[in-house]
């Protein structure tokens, strides 16, 4: 194995080890917290390389391949994460995020999308409709963390948890807002995404994730007409997450069904 | 050498009959440690009245006849009560009080003000700006590296920060008070603190809502008038003497249809409660009572007093650091007779070669040797300041004042 392949090794340990020290966080804010921030950025550094490492050394698009394409979506959901996981507030986000980062990353490496001087010479539209997909896909993740954390949240105050102002978690009106920023972003590029696969599109190309997606996109646009008419809060979070359901569940099994 | 006196009284042991005799405002504070001389810091807040001294005789007696002046027709009452700590102890008690750590309320922020304020006001020389500047990092790096005032130590406190858990920013959020008492304003007076603003104050009787609205540039509101503020208002907190709920789950849920989502806090201080209990089983909407809020502050006085251990670990360090600092002031006088003596000597040896030089190769010998003469004596410094750091200042002192011959020509005039 060449040497910057290993850098999935590394890579893996830092999100791992962020995944555990977030669980510290709950405790209270402290040392863990900021450990758990630093092996996130660790990580993201070392498999950076290790993107750059793929891109340098393959023909065409390196991560065109399931476990490739894997690789790049941890590594763009890790990225965005990172603009507001640094801040003590926003670090609990990293206890919804981290741990399936840090499995989706072995899953990659276990899957070979992490070797190199692999890729296929599908040309730049393919790679263009790849990257922006795994970008929307990427943000929709990120808004359903949010959700999450806001359902969590809302609960604790709704049942009046002693210990709810000792946990920092970010106020419910910023993970409402930041998690319909999220699907917004995340539509948007799945909508350029899709736009572009098009361009390669063809007759008959229909298949099962393609049909999936859309009734992604669907699922996405509804939930923010609804969020204009009034549903915030709760309802807005919960439909989030089925929307991310589909994504997280739906869409692979399709993917692999074909 | 000096030596750093603390004598004072605290709310651990003096009863509040003296504290108040002993007490001083800031301007009387200063006044004294003005009349103390230099070097003279006076703290006093509702908890404490001590005094800090720094001089090279000893202060502490002259502290005790001021507190015992201060105490008047009480000062009989002082001796049993009274605390005086010197150098590391008295630097130490000031750092745990600048970090919170002797508050009532372990971590409150208000004393770090006051510690600073009292620094300002103090007459203070080279020992004692030292002393209060590190006191005063102590105290910013304990609230910066520990949890420990992050959470509500009161219940109006508690319902500001629950608001601030709900709405991201409380910036322009709008409140409505029901009720004219004493708690629903210092919650409002603390969520205006951070940003709120009053929109309505309801009362029973007009002309009391008036009052407190007025103060607030709110408007006032009969109790009959609800419905059209609760739709737009962000945070209701309620404090009637009413025997019956003043809002049931029905006037809320009405309410909330206009409202497309947004949340509401309720915060109910009133016993017997003013709000329908079963409003916090509408979507977004999030009810405390007084009950829950003192529970709340119960669990984060715990938190807090968990984190004050890992603060009394941060001044246990900032006092070593101070302690070594203290003692490095042993060695001082000698590092600054060595340095005087090497320059000395430097001085009068260029004199004597200066006939024989030109101004350009006089300006480059002067250089020279005054780097020969800084690269000769910082490893000597360096490790005079660690010895004296390490309790052997005084023997390595008296050997470079030996070996030099340091003083002797003092000794013989």
């Amino acid at each position: 194995m060449p040497m910057s392949e290993l850098l999935v090794v590394p890579a893996l340990l830092a999100y791992g080890e962020a995944a555990l020290a977030y669980a510290g966080e709950l405790r209270g804010p402290g040392l863990a917290g900021r450990l758990a921030t630093w092996g996130v950025r660790l990580g993201w550094l070392a498999q950076t390389a290790l993107l750059v490492g793929q891109a340098t050394s393959a023909d065409g698009f390196p991560w065109g391949t399931w476990a490739g394409a894997l690789n790049l979506f941890v590594w763009l959901v890790v990225g965005a994460y990172l603009i507001w996981g640094c801040r003590p507030r926003y670090r609990l986000l990293g206890l919804a995020v981290m741990p399936v980062a840090a499995f989706l990353l072995a899953l990659a490496w276990a899957g070979g999308g992490t070797g190199l001087e692999q890729g296929d010479d599908s040309g730049l539209v393919l790679a263009i409709h790849v990257g922006l997909m795994l970008a929307g896909f990427a943000s929709l993740t990120l808004s359903a963390g949010m959700a999450g954390l806001y359902v969590w949240q809302e609960r604790r105050l709704k049942r009046h948890v002693r210990r709810v102002l000792r946990v920092r978690v970010p106020p419910l009106d910023a993970l409402d807002r930041l998690a319909a920023r999220g699907v917004l972003a995340g539509l948007g590029l799945l909508a350029l995404g899709i736009g572009a696969g098009a361009a390669r599109f063809e007759r008959g190309d229909v298949d099962a994730a393609m049909v999936v997606t859309l009734a992604i996109l669907a699922v996405y646009a509804t939930l923010l007409v609804l969020r204009h008419e009034g549903w915030r809060g709760r309802r807005a979070a919960l439909l989030n997450l089925c929307g991310f359901a589909l994504v997280a569940v739906v869409l692979p099994l399709t993917h692999f069904a074909q | 050498m000096t030596r750093l006196i603390l004598v004072g009284v605290s709310h651990h042991r003096a009863p509040i009959e003296l504290r108040e005799r002993v007490a001083l405002d800031p301007e009387r504070s200063a006044a004294l440690a003005a009349h103390l001389g230099q070097e003279a810091v006076v703290l006093s807040t509702c908890n404490r009245t001590e005094l800090y001294l720094a001089r090279p005789d000893d202060a502490e007696e002259l502290a005790v006849a001021t507190l015992t002046d201060l105490a008047g027709d009480r000062a009989e009452e002082l001796g049993a009560v009274l605390y005086r700590l010197s150098d590391e102890a008295a630097a130490l008690h000031l750092f745990r009080v600048a970090a919170g750590l002797d508050s009532l309320v372990p971590g409150e922020g208000e004393i770090l003000g006051q510690v600073r304020g009292a620094f300002e006001a103090g007459s203070t020389g080279p020992f004692l700006d030292r002393l209060f500047r590190q006191a005063l990092h102590a105290g910013r790096r304990v609230r910066v590296e520990t949890a420990i005032g992050e959470s509500p130590a009161s219940v109006p406190a508690a319902g500001a920060a629950l608001a601030q858990q709900v709405f991201e920013n409380l910036s322009g959020k709008r409140i409505l008070l029901l009720g004219a008492g004493k708690m629903s304003e210092l919650t409002a007076r603390n969520l205006v603190s951070r940003g709120a603003q009053i929109g309505a104050v309801a009362n029973r009787t007009l002309e009391h809502a008036q009052v407190l609205a007025d103060s607030f540039g709110a408007r006032a509101l009969g109790l009959d008038e609800l419905r059209e503020e609760l739709a737009i208002a962000d945070v209701v907190v309620a404090s009637t003497s009413s025997s019956e709920p003043i809002l049931r789950k029905a006037d809320v849920a009405a309410a909330l249809r206009s409202r497309k989502g947004r949340p509401l806090l309720l915060v109910d201080l009133a016993v017997p409660r003013d709000l329908d209990p079963a409003i916090n089983d509408l979507e977004s909407c999030f009810l405390y009572d007084v009950d829950d809020l003192e529970a709340v502050v119960a669990e984060t006085i715990t938190g807090r007093r968990s984190e004050a251990a890992r603060a009394e670990q941060l001044v246990a360090s900032e006092g070593e650091r101070f302690r070594r600092w203290q003692a490095s002031l042993d060695v001082v006088p000698t590092i600054a007779s060595l340095r005087a003596l090497v320059e000395e000597i430097r001085d009068s040896e260029l004199e004597r070669a200066g006939s024989r030089l030109s101004e350009t190769e006089r300006k480059h010998v002067e250089s020279v040797t005054s780097q020969i003469v800084a690269k000769l004596l910082h490893l000597p410094t360096i490790r005079m300041k660690e010895a004296a750091a390490a309790a052997d200042g005084v023997v390595y002192a008296d050997v470079v004042r030996h070996l030099f011959g340091l003083g002797e020509e003092e000794r013989r005039v």
